[in-house]
């Protein structure tokens, strides 16, 4: 418990300190505000949290230097770039464009993917244009003939169904 | 004296599995039956000898051994006699002990069986199956023994196996205990469904090196593991939903998926493992897609050994662990090894599995199969380099960075709508040939209908373009897969003269694979209405409450009325719990109460939700903070999910499906041995 | 990614298979460079430790100038303490620091330097204030000096430079008494 109230403590400190924004500003940004902005950035410690559910103490502090942030004005824009600026880029949900190297995360799944599309695409372009039965595959149409056996009753009914249409 | 044991049961396991390698290798090389029969005995050892390494370390667990570290760092006075047993599968150590029996229980099951026909798969299965196991005893002796005891030399505490010179036994008061997020039930039970379903995937994998090694390439290989790496899906499946389900009860920020590298390791072999599901099926009907089912089972495997390495080391988080732990240089090679071994053999096999690749039209069934398997391949892909990017960054650029669910999010939806598309089109297509014409034919009809949902869900419920789309997608599928069950039943119910329900269940019972499959489908689809809940609707709000005070949300109103804190020392928590009125629209629905538990021995918290779930919505409510000294104002945020409960709905429905799919009807090795040799007798016929 | 149908009776043409062993090797290759590198840390005991730049918190300089490299510090012997205000350790060791300091300031052989790793700056203002730290410290901007000194436990860790600004001696977790700092600081001596 003791960790508690010596956040507690904190908090209420950064409360009393904050209260001076506070009472320039009128109001404070409410929990809300601050989900708002916090939800977008990526605690700096634990991986792969955002900041607005993160439950640590730190997460904590972040949020209400947020708070702070946004009572003076700043805008998500900014608050974000502060964040990058003193813990790096890893506070960002993505990787940022802004260094160029990060290119590569969006370039390079959608060219395997095209890749294999072409590769498929090719092949059953191949496969539809009829030729003859190669030798060597007899091994190959035994295997299907066993199995159309056991679906015989599923491709007689597919044929069924055919006919009623 | 028990540790010493253990840990000696161990070693032998680990020095009767490298017998069982050499001698299977040597014995198929120089077809010495004997040899053969000598290495399957002795697969078959390993699994009793690793049964008792493990009771060894359940043992100590359960007596509260804290001079052996694994016990000490998973285990407490406090916890009780069912979680110091789970706590076996709660650290590294131990979770690659759990891994070796597993794989052990299930290696021996595929050996024991009559291998008559497939005499020449026997030597290669095993020694597929005792590297893996030889790899993983081999952490287990020399890098993560979990029977490693503290010993006091001179004046400092020091973990050692065997007892340094001069050296007394340290034993202390009281373990750490098991991680709280780990005491959940949820958590008791995923690990050990994700580990069945990694380690099932080893036996497909086995089963087609053997094809591979000995030039047997037909489809006998598929037909053998056929059930299984159907089974291997369901441990699989049922492991990441109980994970998601787990993540909503306990992680405290209202959602089930994060797309967290952990996690993703273990949907990666998923992916693949549905992909090989549905390929394989054109392998047994047409002969075609050896090469790519080979290739997606070796894929698979990878995955699975690189899956089981990130869920327990955290390596991606932080390059540092990786590098830290002599693990994971081991692990490295170890699939680097295999996966090169496995390309190299599918490379020199690959004239030899050439299959029959005819097509008739390419909106065969088997040609929509293809774009599925492309479509899970995307989704890998995406999956696969987004986990990888932060260390191919940290590597080049220096800088961390964070590949999160937005990047997922934006990246796959298009791909899963595709994949739903496709599953409402592929069911109505046939094996060999289609066409627009007799696709549209059949589809049209629900089509219509789906759209009209979609134009009623407009007009009602949402404007959201991505939300209304996804609906029109689920609607589709769920209305042409119900339309498939109807054909075939009245079809049959005409055919057959009988009344409906028993042709249903008749038709169903005769082709247990595809209505399984069709069911697993429309779960699926309840699965979808839930994500697609959370996706578009979710909303929520958070705010410090006085009691009395009243925090409104979406037509909920959630009033604060007091907060109790108390320590259970039997349990060694503290629990703060709060208690709130739900309202909806002015009349009152109950209480819920969100808490906090403080865990003393690991000393964390954990923060559980008040949930109150309907099939519209779930108020989910997470206590965030509160004033101790005066128990006055306490913080909360709620969320409003929407539909999420489908999402459950959806998942039991999908255990019945596969479980439907999978149910031993017959032997399916049996059935075609028995069918080779009596065939006319034993024919299934329609008319039955 | 799916199956190449030319060429029936040649097996997998010799391009194809170049282009496969490229990708698999590569992919390979990727990651082991990666565990390499991790294991062979950019500063280890016994090497030269990369620069890096300081920039000091409002209030703190060093020789009157607010801001830094660690290679003007060649010469003396640099201790490197890493922290956050959130780190219960870290408060343990502060005062034992701050008194270690006191011994040393005068001297000018001997600089302390406190990163701090990942924090607020109020919470940052807070702790120096409460411990009335008095030897310059620096945030550790984008986690930048943490990751050239390979921080492996979390904070706070200790890192000694010798005069030639090489990497003597790592202390991981808090120190438990000035003499405890105080030795480490002498064996580099």
């Amino acid at each position: 418990m003791k960790k508690f109230l010596y956040t507690f403590t904190f908090i209420i400190l950064l409360g009393i300190l904050f209260t001076g924004a506070a009472l320039a500003q009128d109001k404070l940004p409410t929990d809300d505000e601050v989900n708002k902005v916090a939800h977008n950035l990526y605690c700096p410690v634990c991986q792969n949290t955002p900041l607005d559910v993160c439950p640590t103490d730190a997460c904590k502090d972040w949020r209400e230097q947020i708070r702070g942030m946004l009572a003076e004005g700043k805008t998500e824009a900014q608050i974000q770039q502060y964040f990058v600026d003193q813990f790096g880029d890893r506070v960002l949900a993505a990787p940022p464009l802004s260094t160029k190297f990060n290119l590569i995360i969006y370039i390079i799944p959608p060219l395997i993917i095209l890749a294999g599309a072409i590769i498929l695409f090719r092949s059953l372009k191949e496969w539809t244009t009829p030729k003859a039965v190669e030798a060597g595959s007899g091994a190959a149409r035994d295997a299907s003939e066993a199995s159309s056996q056991k679906d015989s009753y599923v491709t007689r009914f597919e044929e069924e169904l055919k006919k009623q249409k | 004296m028990i540790a010493e044991f253990g840990y000696g049961i161990a070693l032998v396991s680990f020095l009767v599995a490298v017998y069982s390698v050499v001698a299977a290798v040597y014995g198929a090389t120089k077809k010495s039956a004997s040899l053969v029969e000598s290495s399957r005995r002795g697969m078959l050892l390993t699994f009793p000898l690793i049964t008792i390494a493990a009771g060894s370390l359940i043992y100590l667990l359960v007596t509260n051994h804290f001079e052996v570290a694994f016990v000490y760092e998973v285990t407490s006075r406090s916890m009780p006699t069912y979680l110091k047993i789970t706590a076996w599968w709660g650290g590294q150590a131990g979770s690659l002990l759990f891994w070796s029996w597993l794989l052990a229980a299930f290696a021996s099951a595929v050996t024991i069986r009559k291998w008559d026909r497939d005499i020449e798969f026997l030597p290669w299965v095993v020694m597929v199956c005792s590297v893996t196991l030889v790899f993983f005893l081999g952490m287990v002796v020399f890098y993560e023994n979990p029977f490693t005891r503290y010993w006091l030399v001179n004046g400092n505490v020091e973990p050692h196996m065997f007892q340094p010179a001069l050296a007394t036994i340290f034993t202390p008061q009281d373990g750490n205990g098991l991680n709280p997020l780990l005491r959940h039930p949820g958590m008791v039970i995923h690990p050990p469904m994700l580990y069945l379903g990694f380690v099932s995937y080893v036996i497909p994998y086995a089963f087609a090196m053997a094809a591979l090694i000995t030039g047997r390439t037909d489809d006998r290989w598929i037909r053998l593991t056929r059930r299984w790496s159907l089974w291997a899906w369901l441990f699989l499946s049922f492991g990441l939903v109980l994970g998601g389900r787990w993540a909503y009860d306990v992680l405290g920020w209202g959602g089930y998926w994060g797309w967290d590298p952990v996690e993703i390791a273990a949907f990666m072999p998923w992916l693949t493992g549905t992909a090989f599901l549905h390929s394989v099926m054109i392998q047994e009907k047409r002969g075609m897609l050896k090469h790519w089912n080979m290739i997606l089972v070796i894929l698979t495997y990878a995955l699975v050994i690189f899956g089981t390495f990130l869920t327990r080391s955290g390596v991606l988080s932080s390059v540092h662990a990786f590098a830290n732990s002599p693990i994971g240089p081991l692990f490295m090679a170890f699939v680097s090894a295999t996966l090169i071994a496995s390309i190299a053999l599918v490379i020199y096999r690959w004239p030899q599995l050439r299959g029959e690749t005819e097509m008739k039209s390419m909106l065969s069934r088997e040609a929509l199969f293809l774009l599925n398997n492309l479509l899970f391949m995307s989704v890998l892909v995406i999956c696969f380099w987004g986990v990888m990017f932060p260390l191919v960054s940290e590597l080049f650029t220096g800088q961390k960075v964070t590949v999160g669910p937005p990047f997922y999010e934006r990246a796959t939806a298009p791909i899963f709508a595709g994949l739903m598309f496709l599953m409402g089109v592929a069911p109505l297509s046939a094996w060999g040939h289609s066409t627009v014409k007799t696709l549209g034919r059949a589809m049209w009809k629900s089509a219509l209908i789906a759209l009209g949902v979609t134009v009623i869900l407009f007009l009602t419920y949402t404007k959201n373009y991505i939300a209304l789309i996804g609906f029109f997608l689920i609607a589709l599928v769920i209305l042409v897969t119900a339309q498939e069950f109807w054909r075939g039943a009245r079809a049959r119910q005409r055919s057959q003269n009988e009344n409906f329900f028993s042709a249903l269940s008749r038709l169903m019972g005769r082709n247990r694979r595809r209505y399984g499959g069709y069911i697993i489908h429309i779960s699926m689809m309840l699965m979808a209405i839930g994500i697609l809940g959370m996706e578009a609707f979710q909303t929520s709000t958070q705010g410090e409450l006085a009691k009395g005070d009243a925090l409104d949300i979406s037509g909920y109103s959630v009033k604060y009325r007091e907060l109790a804190s108390w320590d259970d020392t039997g349990k060694g928590v503290n629990f703060t719990r709060a208690t709130m009125d739900i309202y909806k629209n002015g009349i009152y629905l109950g209480q819920l109460h969100p808490r906090i538990d403080y865990y003393f021995d690991s000393q964390q918290n954990m923060t559980i939700p008040g949930n109150r779930s309907t099939i519209k919505d779930d108020l989910y409510i997470i206590l965030v903070d509160w004033q101790p000294t005066t128990a006055m104002g306490a913080t909360f945020k709620i969320f409003v999910n929407p539909l999420v409960n489908w999402l459950w709905v959806g998942s039991l429905l999908f255990l019945v499906g596969i479980i439907f799919a999978a149910w031993p009807d017959r032997d399916p090795a049996e059935e075609i041995s028995r069918r080779g040799i009596t065939q006319s007798a034993n024919q299934p016929s329609a008319a039955d | 990614m799916t199956e190449e149908t030319s060429n029936a009776k040649h097996g997998v043409p010799i391009w194809t298979q170049v282009v496969i062993w490229i990708f698999v090797v590569g992919l390979l290759g990727l990651v082991a460079f990666g565990l390499r590198r991790a294991q062979n840390p950019q500063a280890a005991i016994g090497k030269p430790v990369p620069d890096f730049n300081l920039v000091f918190y409002e209030g703190y300089e060093y020789n009157g100038k607010k801001e830094m490299k660690l290679s003007d510090l060649q010469g003396k012997i640099v201790v490197v303490n890493i922290w956050a205000s959130w780190c219960k350790p870290c408060e343990q060791e502060a005062p034992d620091l701050q008194a270690a300091w006191q011994i040393y300031k005068d001297g000018n052989d001997v600089v302390f330097v406190g990163v701090d790793y990942v924090d607020t700056p109020a919470g940052a203002n807070e702790y120096l204030t409460k411990f009335n730290i008095s030897f310059p410290n620096a945030p550790d901007l984008k986690s930048n000096i943490s990751s050239i000194l390979n921080r492996q436990m979390g904070v706070p860790e200790t890192y000694i430079i010798d005069r030639k600004g090489i990497l003597q001696n790592i202390k991981i977790g808090p120190f438990s008494s000035v003499d405890e700092i105080k030795s480490m600081i002498q064996s580099v001596q």
